[in-house]
Protein backbone atom coordinates (compact mmCIF):
# COMPACT_ATOMS: atom_id res chain seq x y z
CA UNK A 1 0.00 0.00 0.00
CA UNK A 2 1.40 3.38 -1.00
CA UNK A 3 1.01 6.33 1.32
CA UNK A 4 1.02 9.49 -0.77
CA UNK A 5 1.41 13.11 0.38
CA UNK A 6 -1.52 15.28 -0.71
CA UNK A 7 -0.27 18.88 -0.34
CA UNK A 8 -3.68 19.83 1.06
CA UNK A 9 -4.73 16.83 3.21
CA UNK A 10 -1.41 15.27 4.18
CA UNK A 11 -0.47 11.61 3.85
CA UNK A 12 -3.30 9.31 2.75
CA UNK A 13 -3.71 5.76 1.41
CA UNK A 14 -3.18 5.09 -2.29
CA UNK A 15 -6.80 4.03 -2.71
CA UNK A 16 -7.77 7.72 -2.54
CA UNK A 17 -5.47 8.75 -5.41
CA UNK A 18 -5.39 8.48 -9.14
CA UNK A 19 -2.17 8.36 -11.13
CA UNK A 20 -2.08 11.09 -13.77
CA UNK A 21 0.95 10.34 -15.93
CA UNK A 22 4.26 12.08 -16.54
CA UNK A 23 4.07 15.87 -16.46
CA UNK A 24 4.58 17.40 -19.90
CA UNK A 25 4.20 20.78 -21.51
CA UNK A 26 1.74 20.92 -24.37
CA UNK A 27 3.44 22.11 -27.56
CA UNK A 28 1.84 24.83 -29.70
CA UNK A 29 -0.80 23.34 -32.01
CA UNK A 30 1.14 24.04 -35.22
CA UNK A 31 3.77 21.31 -34.87
CA UNK A 32 4.74 18.23 -36.87
CA UNK A 33 3.01 14.90 -36.27
CA UNK A 34 6.24 13.57 -34.76
CA UNK A 35 6.45 16.34 -32.16
CA UNK A 36 2.77 15.91 -31.36
CA UNK A 37 3.06 12.10 -31.07
CA UNK A 38 6.05 12.59 -28.81
CA UNK A 39 4.00 14.80 -26.50
CA UNK A 40 0.88 12.64 -26.52
CA UNK A 41 2.32 9.12 -26.43
CA UNK A 42 6.05 8.84 -25.72
CA UNK A 43 7.12 8.29 -22.12
CA UNK A 44 10.46 8.20 -20.35
CA UNK A 45 9.07 5.35 -18.20
CA UNK A 46 12.09 5.50 -15.89
CA UNK A 47 13.15 2.75 -13.55
CA UNK A 48 14.15 4.72 -10.46
CA UNK A 49 13.24 8.33 -9.62
CA UNK A 50 10.20 9.27 -11.70
CA UNK A 51 8.39 12.61 -11.77
CA UNK A 52 4.67 12.03 -11.96
CA UNK A 53 1.29 13.69 -11.58
CA UNK A 54 -1.25 12.46 -9.07
CA UNK A 55 -4.75 13.58 -8.20
CA UNK A 56 -6.32 13.21 -4.76
CA UNK A 57 -9.44 12.14 -6.63
CA UNK A 58 -11.15 10.43 -3.70
CA UNK A 59 -10.37 13.38 -1.43
CA UNK A 60 -9.95 17.08 -2.04
CA UNK A 61 -9.36 16.82 -5.81
CA UNK A 62 -5.92 18.47 -5.70
CA UNK A 63 -3.45 17.71 -8.53
CA UNK A 64 0.23 17.61 -7.58
CA UNK A 65 3.63 16.48 -8.85
CA UNK A 66 5.78 14.11 -6.89
CA UNK A 67 8.97 12.14 -7.44
CA UNK A 68 8.68 8.47 -6.66
CA UNK A 69 11.18 5.65 -7.13
CA UNK A 70 9.45 3.20 -9.47
CA UNK A 71 11.80 0.38 -8.42
CA UNK A 72 11.07 0.67 -4.69
CA UNK A 73 7.87 2.81 -4.66
CA UNK A 74 9.50 5.17 -2.12
CA UNK A 75 8.22 8.74 -2.34
CA UNK A 76 11.32 10.92 -2.69
CA UNK A 77 11.77 14.42 -1.27
CA UNK B 1 10.60 -27.90 -43.10
CA UNK B 2 13.89 -29.58 -42.14
CA UNK B 3 14.10 -31.68 -39.00
CA UNK B 4 15.66 -29.95 -36.02
CA UNK B 5 18.92 -31.76 -35.14
CA UNK B 6 18.24 -32.50 -31.47
CA UNK B 7 21.03 -34.31 -29.62
CA UNK B 8 18.38 -36.36 -27.84
CA UNK B 9 14.87 -36.62 -29.24
CA UNK B 10 12.29 -36.95 -26.49
CA UNK B 11 9.94 -39.92 -26.92
CA UNK B 12 7.82 -42.36 -24.94
CA UNK B 13 10.53 -45.01 -25.34
CA UNK B 14 13.13 -42.56 -24.02
CA UNK B 15 10.92 -41.74 -21.06
CA UNK B 16 10.62 -45.44 -20.24
CA UNK B 17 14.38 -46.00 -20.58
CA UNK B 18 15.12 -43.06 -18.29
CA UNK B 19 12.50 -44.24 -15.83
CA UNK B 20 14.23 -47.61 -15.59
CA UNK B 21 17.61 -45.87 -15.26
CA UNK B 22 16.34 -43.73 -12.35
CA UNK B 23 16.25 -40.52 -14.47
CA UNK B 24 20.05 -40.30 -14.34
CA UNK B 25 20.90 -40.02 -18.02
CA UNK B 26 18.96 -37.04 -19.36
CA UNK B 27 21.85 -34.67 -20.10
CA UNK B 28 21.53 -30.91 -20.57
CA UNK B 29 18.67 -29.57 -22.67
CA UNK B 30 20.78 -26.65 -23.96
CA UNK B 31 24.42 -25.60 -23.70
CA UNK B 32 25.79 -22.77 -21.55
CA UNK B 33 28.19 -21.18 -24.06
CA UNK B 34 30.47 -18.21 -23.38
CA UNK B 35 29.55 -15.18 -25.52
CA UNK B 36 31.39 -14.88 -28.84
CA UNK B 37 32.74 -11.47 -29.86
CA UNK B 38 30.33 -11.15 -32.81
CA UNK B 39 26.98 -12.49 -34.03
CA UNK B 40 24.87 -11.78 -37.09
CA UNK B 41 21.82 -11.45 -34.84
CA UNK B 42 21.70 -10.61 -31.16
CA UNK B 43 18.38 -10.96 -29.36
CA UNK B 44 18.07 -9.14 -26.04
CA UNK B 45 15.77 -10.91 -23.59
CA UNK B 46 15.36 -14.65 -23.05
CA UNK B 47 11.62 -14.71 -22.52
CA UNK B 48 9.28 -16.54 -24.86
CA UNK B 49 9.40 -13.83 -27.54
CA UNK B 50 13.21 -13.61 -27.59
CA UNK B 51 13.70 -17.38 -27.64
CA UNK B 52 11.06 -17.87 -30.33
CA UNK B 53 12.71 -15.15 -32.42
CA UNK B 54 16.04 -16.97 -32.24
CA UNK B 55 14.41 -20.31 -33.04
CA UNK B 56 12.61 -19.03 -36.16
CA UNK B 57 15.73 -17.14 -37.32
CA UNK B 58 17.65 -20.41 -37.29
CA UNK B 59 14.81 -22.64 -38.46
CA UNK B 60 13.15 -20.59 -41.19
CA UNK B 61 15.84 -18.13 -42.26
CA UNK B 62 18.97 -20.29 -41.99
CA UNK B 63 20.68 -17.87 -39.61
CA UNK B 64 23.52 -19.65 -37.88
CA UNK B 65 25.22 -16.97 -35.82
CA UNK B 66 22.51 -15.99 -33.37
CA UNK B 67 22.69 -15.22 -29.64
CA UNK B 68 20.00 -14.66 -27.03
CA UNK B 69 21.23 -12.51 -24.11
CA UNK B 70 19.27 -12.89 -20.90
CA UNK B 71 20.12 -10.92 -17.78
CA UNK B 72 18.72 -13.57 -15.41
CA UNK B 73 17.51 -17.02 -16.34
CA UNK B 74 15.42 -17.80 -19.42
CA UNK B 75 11.69 -17.61 -18.82
CA UNK B 76 12.29 -15.78 -15.52
CA UNK B 77 10.42 -12.67 -16.66
CA UNK B 78 6.75 -12.48 -17.52
CA UNK B 79 6.83 -15.69 -19.52
CA UNK B 80 7.35 -17.66 -16.30
CA UNK B 81 4.95 -15.48 -14.28
CA UNK B 82 1.90 -15.42 -16.48
CA UNK B 83 -1.42 -17.21 -16.17
CA UNK B 84 -0.97 -18.88 -19.59
CA UNK B 85 -4.28 -18.09 -21.26
CA UNK B 86 -4.16 -18.46 -25.04
CA UNK B 87 -6.91 -17.26 -27.34
CA UNK B 88 -7.37 -15.19 -30.51
CA UNK B 89 -10.80 -13.62 -29.94
CA UNK B 90 -9.82 -10.04 -30.78
CA UNK B 91 -11.96 -7.28 -32.19
CA UNK B 92 -9.84 -5.73 -34.93
CA UNK B 93 -8.88 -7.72 -38.06
CA UNK B 94 -5.19 -6.82 -37.57
CA UNK B 95 -5.21 -8.33 -34.07
CA UNK B 96 -7.20 -11.40 -35.09
CA UNK B 97 -4.64 -12.11 -37.84
CA UNK B 98 -1.77 -11.72 -35.37
CA UNK B 99 -3.15 -13.74 -32.48
CA UNK B 100 -4.67 -16.46 -34.65
CA UNK B 101 -1.31 -16.89 -36.37
CA UNK B 102 0.09 -17.47 -32.88
CA UNK B 103 -2.66 -19.90 -31.91
CA UNK B 104 -2.19 -21.92 -35.10
CA UNK B 105 1.55 -22.15 -34.44
CA UNK B 106 0.80 -23.17 -30.83
CA UNK B 107 -1.46 -25.95 -32.11
CA UNK B 108 1.52 -27.62 -33.82
CA UNK B 109 4.23 -26.59 -31.39
CA UNK B 110 4.60 -29.69 -29.20
CA UNK B 111 5.29 -31.74 -32.33
CA UNK B 112 7.49 -29.13 -33.95
CA UNK B 113 9.66 -28.56 -30.87
CA UNK B 114 9.60 -32.21 -29.73
CA UNK B 115 8.62 -30.76 -26.37
CA UNK B 116 5.23 -31.08 -24.70
CA UNK B 117 3.99 -27.53 -24.19
CA UNK B 118 0.81 -29.00 -22.65
CA UNK B 119 -1.53 -26.96 -24.81
CA UNK B 120 -5.00 -27.59 -23.45
CA UNK B 121 -7.71 -26.19 -25.73
CA UNK B 122 -10.33 -26.30 -23.01
CA UNK B 123 -12.12 -23.20 -24.26
CA UNK B 124 -12.19 -19.64 -22.96
CA UNK B 125 -15.54 -18.33 -21.72
CA UNK B 126 -15.97 -14.58 -21.39
CA UNK B 127 -18.87 -13.52 -19.15
CA UNK B 128 -21.40 -10.70 -19.59
CA UNK B 129 -23.01 -9.37 -16.41
CA UNK B 130 -25.80 -7.16 -17.70
CA UNK B 131 -28.05 -6.58 -20.65
CA UNK B 132 -25.67 -3.84 -21.83
CA UNK B 133 -22.61 -6.08 -21.53
CA UNK B 134 -24.50 -8.62 -23.60
CA UNK B 135 -25.29 -6.16 -26.40
CA UNK B 136 -21.67 -5.04 -26.64
CA UNK B 137 -20.58 -8.65 -26.56
CA UNK B 138 -22.86 -9.57 -29.44
CA UNK B 139 -21.23 -6.80 -31.44
CA UNK B 140 -17.74 -8.05 -30.57
CA UNK B 141 -18.67 -11.62 -31.39
CA UNK B 142 -19.95 -10.52 -34.79
CA UNK B 143 -16.68 -8.70 -35.45
CA UNK B 144 -14.71 -11.79 -34.41
CA UNK B 145 -16.77 -14.03 -36.68
CA UNK B 146 -16.07 -11.70 -39.57
CA UNK B 147 -12.38 -11.97 -38.60
CA UNK B 148 -12.72 -15.73 -39.05
CA UNK B 149 -12.39 -16.59 -35.36
CA UNK B 150 -14.35 -19.55 -33.91
CA UNK B 151 -16.54 -17.87 -31.28
CA UNK B 152 -20.10 -18.58 -30.08
CA UNK B 153 -22.44 -16.33 -28.14
CA UNK B 154 -23.97 -18.01 -25.05
CA UNK B 155 -27.05 -17.20 -22.99
CA UNK B 156 -26.94 -17.50 -19.19
CA UNK B 157 -27.80 -21.20 -19.29
CA UNK B 158 -25.13 -21.70 -21.93
CA UNK B 159 -22.57 -20.19 -19.56
CA UNK B 160 -23.74 -22.38 -16.69
CA UNK B 161 -23.41 -25.45 -18.93
CA UNK B 162 -19.76 -24.50 -19.54
CA UNK B 163 -19.04 -23.53 -15.92
CA UNK B 164 -20.95 -25.75 -13.53
CA UNK B 165 -19.75 -24.06 -10.34
CA UNK B 166 -20.42 -20.42 -11.27
CA UNK B 167 -22.65 -18.33 -8.98
CA UNK B 168 -26.31 -18.73 -10.00
CA UNK B 169 -27.60 -16.16 -7.52
CA UNK B 170 -29.50 -13.45 -9.50
CA UNK B 171 -28.74 -11.04 -6.64
CA UNK B 172 -24.98 -11.48 -7.00
CA UNK B 173 -23.20 -8.15 -7.37
CA UNK B 174 -22.16 -9.32 -10.85
CA UNK B 175 -24.84 -11.80 -11.96
CA UNK B 176 -24.21 -13.96 -15.01
CA UNK B 177 -26.22 -12.70 -17.94
CA UNK B 178 -24.56 -14.61 -20.76
CA UNK B 179 -21.23 -14.77 -22.46
CA UNK B 180 -19.26 -16.14 -25.36
CA UNK B 181 -16.79 -18.93 -25.86
CA UNK B 182 -13.76 -19.54 -28.06
CA UNK B 183 -13.34 -23.30 -28.01
CA UNK B 184 -9.83 -23.29 -29.52
CA UNK B 185 -8.66 -21.09 -26.65
CA UNK B 186 -7.23 -22.52 -23.46
CA UNK B 187 -3.96 -22.68 -21.57
CA UNK B 188 -0.43 -23.97 -22.15
CA UNK B 189 2.54 -24.65 -19.92
CA UNK B 190 4.56 -21.40 -19.73
CA UNK B 191 7.96 -22.84 -18.78
CA UNK B 192 7.64 -25.51 -21.45
CA UNK B 193 7.13 -22.84 -24.13
CA UNK B 194 10.34 -21.06 -23.08
CA UNK B 195 12.30 -24.28 -22.60
CA UNK B 196 10.99 -25.92 -25.76
CA UNK B 197 12.02 -22.97 -27.93
CA UNK B 198 15.36 -22.71 -26.09
CA UNK B 199 16.19 -26.37 -26.59
CA UNK B 200 15.25 -26.33 -30.27
CA UNK B 201 17.13 -23.07 -30.93
CA UNK B 202 20.20 -24.43 -29.14
CA UNK B 203 20.07 -27.60 -31.23
CA UNK B 204 20.40 -25.41 -34.32
CA UNK B 205 23.43 -23.58 -32.96
CA UNK B 206 21.85 -20.55 -31.24
CA UNK B 207 23.92 -19.44 -28.23
CA UNK B 208 21.64 -18.90 -25.23
CA UNK B 209 23.63 -16.81 -22.79
CA UNK B 210 22.11 -16.40 -19.34
CA UNK B 211 23.28 -14.03 -16.59
CA UNK B 212 24.24 -11.61 -19.34
CA UNK B 213 22.68 -8.17 -18.93
CA UNK B 214 22.73 -5.68 -21.77
CA UNK B 215 23.92 -2.43 -20.22
CA UNK B 216 24.29 -0.23 -23.30
CA UNK B 217 24.61 -0.02 -27.07
CA UNK B 218 27.59 0.52 -29.36
CA UNK B 219 27.07 2.90 -32.24
CA UNK B 220 28.82 3.48 -35.54
CA UNK B 221 27.45 6.89 -36.44
CA UNK B 222 23.67 6.59 -36.16
CA UNK B 223 23.65 2.80 -36.47
CA UNK B 224 23.70 0.34 -33.58
CA UNK B 225 26.49 -2.16 -34.17
CA UNK B 226 26.63 -4.01 -30.90
CA UNK B 227 25.82 -4.16 -27.21
CA UNK B 228 27.68 -3.65 -23.96
CA UNK B 229 26.94 -6.44 -21.54
CA UNK B 230 27.84 -7.56 -18.03
CA UNK B 231 29.98 -10.17 -19.82
CA UNK B 232 31.74 -7.76 -22.18
CA UNK B 233 30.94 -6.11 -25.51
CA UNK B 234 29.31 -8.12 -28.30
CA UNK B 235 29.16 -6.94 -31.91
CA UNK B 236 26.00 -7.62 -33.90
CA UNK B 237 24.69 -7.30 -37.44
CA UNK B 238 21.12 -6.69 -36.35
CA UNK B 239 19.70 -6.53 -32.84
CA UNK B 240 16.22 -7.54 -31.70
CA UNK B 241 14.91 -6.39 -28.37
CA UNK B 242 12.25 -8.39 -26.49
CA UNK B 243 12.56 -7.30 -22.87
CA UNK B 244 8.88 -6.60 -22.02
CA UNK B 245 8.65 -4.42 -18.86
CA UNK B 246 12.22 -3.16 -19.31
CA UNK B 247 11.68 -1.87 -22.85
CA UNK B 248 11.74 1.75 -21.68
CA UNK B 249 15.00 1.19 -19.79
CA UNK B 250 16.75 -0.20 -22.87
CA UNK B 251 15.17 2.36 -25.20
CA UNK B 252 16.64 5.12 -23.02
CA UNK B 253 20.07 3.53 -23.39
CA UNK B 254 19.64 3.63 -27.17
CA UNK B 255 18.44 7.23 -27.00
CA UNK B 256 14.70 7.07 -27.69
CA UNK B 257 11.36 6.86 -25.91
CA UNK B 258 8.47 4.46 -26.47
CA UNK B 259 4.68 4.80 -26.14
CA UNK B 260 4.88 2.37 -23.24
CA UNK B 261 4.35 2.55 -19.50
CA UNK B 262 5.48 -0.30 -17.24
CA UNK B 263 3.07 -1.55 -14.58
CA UNK B 264 2.92 -4.44 -12.13
CA UNK B 265 0.40 -7.14 -13.00
CA UNK B 266 -0.30 -9.61 -10.23
CA UNK B 267 -1.69 -13.12 -10.14
CA UNK B 268 -2.31 -15.78 -7.50
CA UNK B 269 -2.87 -19.50 -7.02
CA UNK B 270 -4.85 -21.35 -4.40
CA UNK B 271 -4.03 -24.68 -2.85
CA UNK B 272 -4.75 -27.58 -5.24
CA UNK B 273 -8.16 -29.27 -5.21
CA UNK B 274 -9.90 -31.91 -7.31
CA UNK B 275 -11.03 -30.89 -10.82
CA UNK B 276 -14.00 -28.47 -10.69
CA UNK B 277 -13.30 -26.03 -13.52
CA UNK B 278 -12.51 -27.44 -16.96
CA UNK B 279 -12.49 -24.21 -18.94
CA UNK B 280 -11.01 -20.73 -18.65
CA UNK B 281 -13.26 -17.91 -17.48
CA UNK B 282 -12.82 -14.18 -18.03
CA UNK B 283 -15.01 -11.27 -16.99
CA UNK B 284 -14.61 -7.88 -18.61
CA UNK B 285 -16.51 -6.04 -15.88
CA UNK B 286 -14.57 -7.33 -12.89
CA UNK B 287 -11.40 -8.04 -14.85
CA UNK B 288 -11.14 -11.45 -13.22
CA UNK B 289 -9.86 -14.49 -15.06
CA UNK B 290 -9.38 -17.98 -13.66
CA UNK B 291 -8.46 -21.49 -14.72
CA UNK B 292 -7.61 -24.66 -12.84
CA UNK B 293 -4.06 -25.92 -13.34
CA UNK B 294 -3.26 -29.55 -14.02
CA UNK B 295 -2.05 -29.72 -10.41
CA UNK B 296 -5.51 -28.56 -9.27
CA UNK B 297 -4.69 -25.00 -8.21
CA UNK B 298 -7.01 -22.15 -9.12
CA UNK B 299 -4.83 -19.75 -11.10
CA UNK B 300 -6.32 -16.27 -11.21
CA UNK B 301 -5.69 -12.58 -11.63
CA UNK B 302 -7.30 -9.40 -12.89
CA UNK B 303 -6.30 -5.81 -13.61
CA UNK B 304 -3.07 -3.85 -13.31
CA UNK B 305 -1.79 -1.94 -10.33
CA UNK B 306 -2.53 1.39 -11.95
CA UNK B 307 0.71 3.32 -11.50
CA UNK B 308 4.16 2.78 -13.02
CA UNK B 309 6.22 0.15 -11.26
CA UNK B 310 9.34 -1.92 -11.64
CA UNK B 311 8.81 -3.59 -8.25
CA UNK B 312 7.89 -7.20 -8.94
CA UNK B 313 5.31 -7.51 -6.21
CA UNK B 314 1.77 -6.15 -6.51
CA UNK B 315 -0.13 -4.05 -4.03
CA UNK B 316 -2.66 -5.15 -1.45
CA UNK B 317 -5.69 -3.02 -2.51
CA UNK B 318 -5.63 -4.48 -6.04
CA UNK B 319 -5.00 -7.95 -4.60
CA UNK B 320 -8.12 -7.63 -2.46
CA UNK B 321 -10.20 -6.48 -5.43
CA UNK B 322 -9.05 -9.50 -7.43
CA UNK B 323 -9.98 -11.92 -4.66
CA UNK B 324 -13.35 -10.20 -4.14
CA UNK B 325 -14.15 -10.56 -7.85
CA UNK B 326 -13.21 -14.23 -7.83
CA UNK B 327 -15.39 -14.94 -4.80
CA UNK B 328 -18.35 -13.12 -6.32
CA UNK B 329 -18.21 -15.48 -9.28
CA UNK B 330 -17.31 -18.62 -7.28
CA UNK B 331 -18.57 -18.21 -3.70
CA UNK B 332 -17.41 -21.75 -2.84
CA UNK B 333 -13.75 -20.73 -3.35
CA UNK B 334 -14.08 -18.87 -0.03
CA UNK B 335 -12.80 -21.98 1.75
CA UNK B 336 -9.65 -22.29 -0.36
CA UNK B 337 -6.30 -21.20 1.01
CA UNK B 338 -4.15 -18.88 -1.05
CA UNK B 339 -0.84 -20.50 -1.85
CA UNK B 340 1.12 -17.80 -3.68
CA UNK B 341 0.82 -14.26 -4.99
CA UNK B 342 3.31 -12.63 -7.36
CA UNK B 343 3.63 -9.96 -10.03
CA UNK B 344 5.43 -9.31 -13.29
CA UNK B 345 6.31 -5.95 -14.84
CA UNK B 346 4.34 -5.55 -18.03
CA UNK B 347 4.91 -3.15 -20.93
CA UNK B 348 1.59 -1.52 -21.76
CA UNK B 349 1.07 0.45 -24.98
CA UNK B 350 -1.70 3.05 -25.07
CA UNK B 351 -3.80 0.98 -27.45
CA UNK B 352 -3.05 -2.35 -25.74
CA UNK B 353 -1.46 -3.65 -28.92
CA UNK B 354 2.20 -4.61 -29.32
CA UNK B 355 5.06 -2.90 -31.11
CA UNK B 356 6.76 -5.00 -33.77
CA UNK B 357 9.26 -3.61 -36.25
CA UNK B 358 11.99 -0.98 -36.56
CA UNK B 359 12.99 1.18 -33.63
CA UNK B 360 13.92 4.83 -34.24
CA UNK B 361 17.57 3.67 -34.29
CA UNK B 362 18.99 1.87 -37.31
CA UNK B 363 19.96 -1.75 -36.66
CA UNK B 364 17.72 -2.14 -33.60
CA UNK B 365 14.30 -3.82 -33.90
CA UNK B 366 11.42 -4.06 -31.45
CA UNK B 367 9.15 -6.80 -30.15
CA UNK B 368 7.47 -5.34 -27.07
CA UNK B 369 4.36 -3.66 -25.75
CA UNK B 370 2.57 -6.97 -25.25
CA UNK B 371 1.52 -5.74 -21.86
CA UNK B 372 -0.79 -8.06 -20.01
CA UNK B 373 -1.43 -10.45 -22.90
CA UNK B 374 1.67 -11.52 -24.79
CA UNK B 375 2.05 -15.15 -23.74
CA UNK B 376 -0.62 -16.19 -26.23
CA UNK B 377 1.35 -14.34 -28.92
CA UNK B 378 4.82 -15.82 -28.35
CA UNK B 379 4.99 -17.99 -31.49
CA UNK B 380 3.78 -15.12 -33.70
CA UNK B 381 5.91 -12.46 -32.03
CA UNK B 382 9.02 -14.57 -32.53
CA UNK B 383 8.06 -15.60 -36.06
CA UNK B 384 7.43 -12.00 -37.12
CA UNK B 385 10.51 -10.46 -35.49
CA UNK B 386 12.64 -13.21 -37.10
CA UNK B 387 11.10 -12.32 -40.47
CA UNK B 388 11.88 -8.62 -39.99
CA UNK B 389 15.43 -9.22 -38.74
CA UNK B 390 16.21 -11.62 -41.59
CA UNK B 391 14.62 -9.64 -44.43
CA UNK B 392 14.66 -6.06 -43.15
CA UNK B 393 10.97 -5.89 -44.16
CA UNK B 394 7.65 -6.16 -42.37
CA UNK B 395 5.48 -9.21 -42.92
CA UNK B 396 1.89 -8.12 -43.76
CA UNK B 397 0.78 -9.37 -40.31
CA UNK B 398 3.29 -7.19 -38.43
CA UNK B 399 3.04 -4.03 -40.56
CA UNK B 400 0.03 -2.54 -38.68
CA UNK B 401 1.91 -2.96 -35.38
CA UNK B 402 4.81 -0.72 -36.38
CA UNK B 403 5.83 2.07 -34.01
CA UNK B 404 4.82 4.58 -36.70
CA UNK B 405 1.14 4.03 -35.85
CA UNK B 406 1.59 6.47 -32.97
CA UNK B 407 2.55 9.18 -35.47
CA UNK B 408 0.04 8.32 -38.18
CA UNK B 409 -2.76 7.84 -35.64
CA UNK B 410 -3.74 4.37 -36.92
CA UNK B 411 -3.93 2.88 -33.43
CA UNK B 412 -5.33 -0.62 -32.91
CA UNK B 413 -7.30 0.07 -29.79
CA UNK B 414 -7.91 -3.35 -28.28
CA UNK B 415 -8.40 -1.86 -24.81
CA UNK B 416 -11.74 -0.68 -26.12
CA UNK B 417 -12.18 -3.40 -28.75
CA UNK B 418 -11.52 -6.74 -27.04
CA UNK B 419 -12.41 -5.40 -23.63
CA UNK B 420 -10.23 -7.68 -21.60
CA UNK B 421 -6.53 -7.49 -21.98
CA UNK B 422 -5.05 -10.85 -21.03
C1 LIG C 1 0.71 -12.01 -13.73
C2 LIG C 1 0.71 -12.06 -15.23
C3 LIG C 1 -0.28 -12.76 -15.91
C4 LIG C 1 -0.30 -12.81 -17.29
N1 LIG C 1 -1.23 -13.59 -17.90
C5 LIG C 1 -1.22 -13.73 -19.25
C6 LIG C 1 -2.12 -14.64 -19.89
O1 LIG C 1 -2.93 -15.32 -19.23
N2 LIG C 1 -2.08 -14.75 -21.24
C7 LIG C 1 -1.19 -14.03 -21.98
O2 LIG C 1 -1.22 -14.16 -23.21
N3 LIG C 1 -0.29 -13.19 -21.41
C8 LIG C 1 -0.29 -13.03 -20.05
N4 LIG C 1 0.63 -12.19 -19.45
C9 LIG C 1 1.55 -11.41 -20.29
C10 LIG C 1 2.74 -12.26 -20.73
O3 LIG C 1 3.33 -12.88 -19.61
C11 LIG C 1 3.79 -11.40 -21.43
O4 LIG C 1 3.21 -10.54 -22.39
C12 LIG C 1 4.81 -12.28 -22.15
O5 LIG C 1 5.27 -13.31 -21.31
C13 LIG C 1 5.97 -11.44 -22.62
O6 LIG C 1 7.00 -12.28 -23.07
P1 LIG C 1 8.40 -11.65 -23.41
O7 LIG C 1 9.26 -12.73 -23.90
O8 LIG C 1 8.19 -10.46 -24.26
O9 LIG C 1 8.90 -11.06 -22.00
P2 LIG C 1 9.56 -11.76 -20.72
O10 LIG C 1 9.14 -13.17 -20.55
O11 LIG C 1 9.36 -10.83 -19.58
O12 LIG C 1 11.09 -11.81 -21.11
C14 LIG C 1 11.88 -10.64 -21.19
C15 LIG C 1 13.25 -11.01 -20.67
O13 LIG C 1 14.14 -9.93 -20.89
C16 LIG C 1 15.09 -9.96 -19.86
N5 LIG C 1 15.76 -8.66 -19.81
C17 LIG C 1 15.27 -7.48 -19.39
N6 LIG C 1 16.21 -6.52 -19.47
C18 LIG C 1 17.31 -7.11 -19.97
C19 LIG C 1 18.63 -6.64 -20.28
N7 LIG C 1 18.98 -5.36 -20.09
N8 LIG C 1 19.53 -7.53 -20.77
C20 LIG C 1 19.20 -8.83 -20.96
N9 LIG C 1 17.97 -9.32 -20.68
C21 LIG C 1 17.05 -8.47 -20.19
C22 LIG C 1 14.26 -10.29 -18.63
O14 LIG C 1 15.07 -10.82 -17.60
C23 LIG C 1 13.27 -11.29 -19.17
O15 LIG C 1 13.63 -12.64 -18.96
C24 LIG C 1 0.67 -12.10 -18.05
C25 LIG C 1 1.66 -11.38 -17.38
C26 LIG C 1 1.70 -11.36 -15.99
C27 LIG C 1 2.80 -10.61 -15.30
ZN1 LIG D 1 -6.22 16.10 -0.67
Amino acid sequence: MLALPCPHCGTRDEAEFQFGGEPAIRPPSAVTDTVWADYVYMRSNEKGPHRELWCHAGGCGQWFVLTRDTATHAVLP
Amino acid sequence: MSRTPFRTRYSAAGLLRQGLAGQTGWGEAWRAPAPKPRYDFVIIGGGGHGLATAYYLAKLHGANRVAVLEKGWIGGGNTGRNTTIVRSNYFFPESAALYDHALRLYEGLSQELNYNIMLSQRGVVTIAHSHHDMELMARSVNAMLINGIDVELLDAEGVHREIKIANRDPDARYPIHGGFVQRRGGIARHDAVAWGYARAADAMGVDIIQNCEVTGFRFDGARVVGVETSRGPIAAGRIGMAVSGHSGVLAAKAGFKLPIQSYALQAMVTEPVKPVLDTVILSGSTGIYCSQSDKGEMVFGAGLDLYPSYAQRGNLPVGQTIIAALLDMFPRFRTLKLLRQWAGIVDVCWDYSPLIGRSPVEGLYLNCGWGTGGFKAIPAGGWLLAHILATGQHHPISAPFDLNRFTTGRLIDEAAGAGIAH
